[in-house]
């Protein structure tokens, strides 16, 4: 059980280094510096109050669309919808706080981020209703959505929202910023809000859910055997439903804090918000864990906002670190392929050493696994 | 849990190594503190296209560099540089950071980072700030620098208007926006300017980043007898000019209207050459003359700076225009310059 626990920090911490060396790897090979690199990436991630609120900010509607991308894969689920969930969160939250500026604060920003997270939660909660009564896939449907959802948003925004013949809509009432002149000045002007305080919130909320309530157990049971749960009186039709709605609500509340914190309006936009996909590698990276989530969220965000710095302050080409940093994560992604390989060898070399021990490293072997 | 655990630790060991770094780093960030702090020092952020995307981009960052060369500066912390933003949610990162690499003057490429510049530059008012292609009010250490595409794209249209056999030409945009509209607003006002009985036909590919839709919508458009195609639509219009270079392989003849920089060399093929002409808009010369002007400590901060026709900020190229065609395009160009053309930068 120690060595299993010992082994669960070294395998990532190698899978890191592992990254950062073949990063290291292709600097050198086109001719930069890994050392003075890593160092501007270190620094712009983590260096200053500053790089740590524009981290914190990156990462904040990060754990929401990644939550939101567990809990439908908990139900057994592929969400692929979330970037266009919070695309619609984002509309709902800037349009409602647009619309109802003269609202004091205290009613404005649960208003809007309400309004961003039912947005969401209609969304998939489509996705879920097709899935439910008709067996449509949602992978498809999802995926589909996420066109509509792109085009309708910026439709509305060009018709609705924008400031004569503009791309993007008018800046959000101060009322319902969710960044303050007090966090502004703490962080030097970072986008840092308090969406991230909201966001440890909800990962620690939907763990409770998942692991002790009701809804959590059914969604869990749905995924594990949807036959089984069925029999266990589980109404699976609702189940699915729920679970996608949920999924959608956090990633449209993503969308929504997103607007509402880093970018107080909303603009045509030529593609879906990386949020969306990004939040799915982290989910995964995470296991799937709610609480995984949020170190898993933190090493994404830190290696995106740390990457910048490296090209700033170099004459490092963004387009290599733009190598780097998914090196980086795909080695980190794949460490259960480390672990599975470290685990044989070591397996393997004890059965031959000690013959006595090969039972006990079974025992850890499944512990791992 | 052990999942968490698992993950934690990895976010445990990339904080600890950031922190054991960042304590040793002072000394080389300072590896290039030989040159003198006096020089004016420019960057600029992307809006998500890269400074190699044949259009606005690359051509604010040849600009810049053009900058950078014409005062014996080198690209870096100090002279000029540039961050690529892979999403919106890059902008303000970048733009802080550059602030605090001491960079004078930071560009926003595009009107996505209208609002980004807006914030960042009542935070540092001490820091001078442009944005191409929208405008930020009421800051004083912002320039907007807005072209007014529809004019160069009226010439476009009279040029096609000469040109075309069929009577039927098109128009390819990227994303819908205000801006692209300016230039679907000049190039159809230019083209019925001439003869109002041509057709045009409008199409959005509905990305700046997608030539294989760019390359079906105009082959469809092509065999469908329209035998120039304008774009305005970045990367896209690469798969235009694919499409007519394949056509005109076959022995088709079919034109296209380069956009944003002179797009002739996207045109040549053994045997000729599909660029009819190209609608310039001169984003490099922009960033130019604002790093200039900030150089001599006389940035128009505050200002709505509008590059037209007469101070060429944007401009036509002669491209496979014939010699009549372009004199009439050069007609045309003077009445707009004079004043006596109007052309509307919205599309009716």
């Amino acid at each position: 059980m120690k060595t299993a626990r010992l082994w669960n920090i070294w395998i990532p911490t190698f899978a890191i280094l592992a990254g950062l060396l073949i990063g290291a790897f292709i600097m050198v090979i086109f001719g930069y510096n890994p050392v003075d690199n890593y160092l501007s990436m270190f620094q712009g991630a983590f260096g200053d109050i500053n790089s740590w609120g524009a981290t914190l900010s990156d990462m904040t509607p990060l754990i929401f669309t990644a939550l939101g991308f567990s809990i439908a894969d908990s139900a057994g689920f592929f969400n692929i919808g979330s970037p266009g969930q919070a695309l619609v969160g984002w509309l709902a939250a800037v349009w409602f706080a647009l619309a109802n500026s003269s609202l004091p604060g205290w009613l404005l920003i649960p208003g809007a981020l309400l309004m961003g997270g039912v947005a969401g939660a209609l969304l998939s909660g489509l996705a879920g209703v097709l899935r439910a009564y008709f067996g449509t896939n949602e992978v498809i449907s999802t995926i589909m959505l996420n066109y509509v959802a792109l085009y309708v948003v910026n439709y509305l925004v060009q018709t609705q929202l924008a400031i004569h013949h503009n791309d993007y809509s008018k800046t959000i009432p101060a009322a319902a910023r969710l960044r303050t002149p007090f966090l502004e000045q703490l962080t030097r002007n970072s986008t840092f809000s308090y969406g991230f305080f909201m966001a440890l919130a909800a990962a620690i909320i939907i763990f409770i859910v998942m692991r002790f309530s009701r809804i959590g157990f059914e969604i869990r049971a749905v995924g594990l055997n949807p036959t089984g749960a069925a029999y266990l009186g589980i109404n699976s039709k609702a189940v699915i439903i729920r679970s996608m709605a949920l999924s959608g609500f956090l990633s449209g509340l993503g969308g929504a804090i997103n607007g509402l914190g880093n970018y107080e309006n909303i603009t045509v936009s030529s593609a879906l918000p990386t949020i969306g996909f990004n939040g799915m590698a982290v989910s995964l990276l995470a296991g799937g864990n709610p609480l995984g989530i949020l170190p898993a969220a933190l090493l994404f965000s830190g290696l995106s906002i740390g990457g910048l710095n490296m090209s700033v302050v170099s004459n490092t080409p963004p387009e290599i670190v733009n190598v780097i940093i998914p090196t980086i994560i795909f080695f980190v992604g794949c460490n259960y392929a480390i672990r599975y390989l470290l685990n044989h060898q070591i397996w393997r070399k004890r059965a031959a050493d000690h013959p006595a021990e090969a039972a006990q490293t079974t025992t850890f072997k499944r512990e791992v696994d | 849990m052990k999942k968490a655990l698992a993950t934690s630790a990895t976010a445990l060991a990339i904080i600890g190594l950031g922190i054991t770094l960042t304590g040793c780093g002072h000394q080389s960030t300072a590896n290039g503190e030989k040159t003198k702090s006096t020089t004016h020092t420019v960057a600029l952020v992307t809006d998500g296209g890269g400074i190699d995307d044949k259009s606005f981009n690359q051509s604010a960052w040849e600009g810049m560099k053009a900058w950078g060369k014409e005062h014996g500066l080198s690209k870096g912390v100090h002279g000029y540089n540039y961050a690529q933003s892979t999403s919106n949610s890059d902008f303000a990162p970048n733009i802080n950071k550059l602030i605090k690499a001491n960079y004078k003057t930071i560009f926003g490429i595009g009107f996505n980072l209208q609002q980004t510049v807006s914030d960042a530059a009542q935070a540092n008012p001490k820091t001078n700030f442009a944005i191409v292609d929208a405008v930020v009010p009421n800051r004083k250490n912002v320039a907007s620098a807005t072209f007014q595409t529809e004019q160069s794209s009226y010439l476009a249209g009279v040029a096609t208007a000469l040109s075309t056999k069929t009577n039927r030409v098109g128009f390819i945009g990227g994303q819908k926006s205000a801006v692209i509209s300016t230039f679907q607003a000049g190039f159809t006002e230019g083209v019925h300017a001439v003869n109002p009985k041509i057709k045009v036909d409008v199409k959005y590919a509905g990305s700046f980043t997608a030539p294989d839709k760019g390359q079906s919508l105009a082959t469809a458009m092509y065999n469908n007898q329209e035998d120039v195609i304008m774009t305005a639509a970045g990367g896209t219009g690469n798969g235009v000019f694919t499409a007519a270079k394949n056509l005109a392989k076959d022995g088709k003849k079919v034109w296209v209207i380069g956009a944003d920089r002179d797009q002739k060399s996207d045109g040549a093929y053994k045997g000729g050459n599909v660029t009819l002409t190209s609608t310039i808009k001169n984003v490099g010369s922009a960033v130019e003359d604002l790093s200039n002007r900030a150089m001599k400590d006389q940035f128009p901060g505050g200002e709505v700076l509008k590059y037209n026709l007469k101070n060429h900020g944007v401009d036509i190229s002669r491209d496979g225009l014939s010699a009549q065609t372009w004199q009439k395009v050069q007609a045309a160009k003077e009445a707009i310059i004079s004043g006596k053309t109007k052309v509307s930068d919205t599309v009716k």
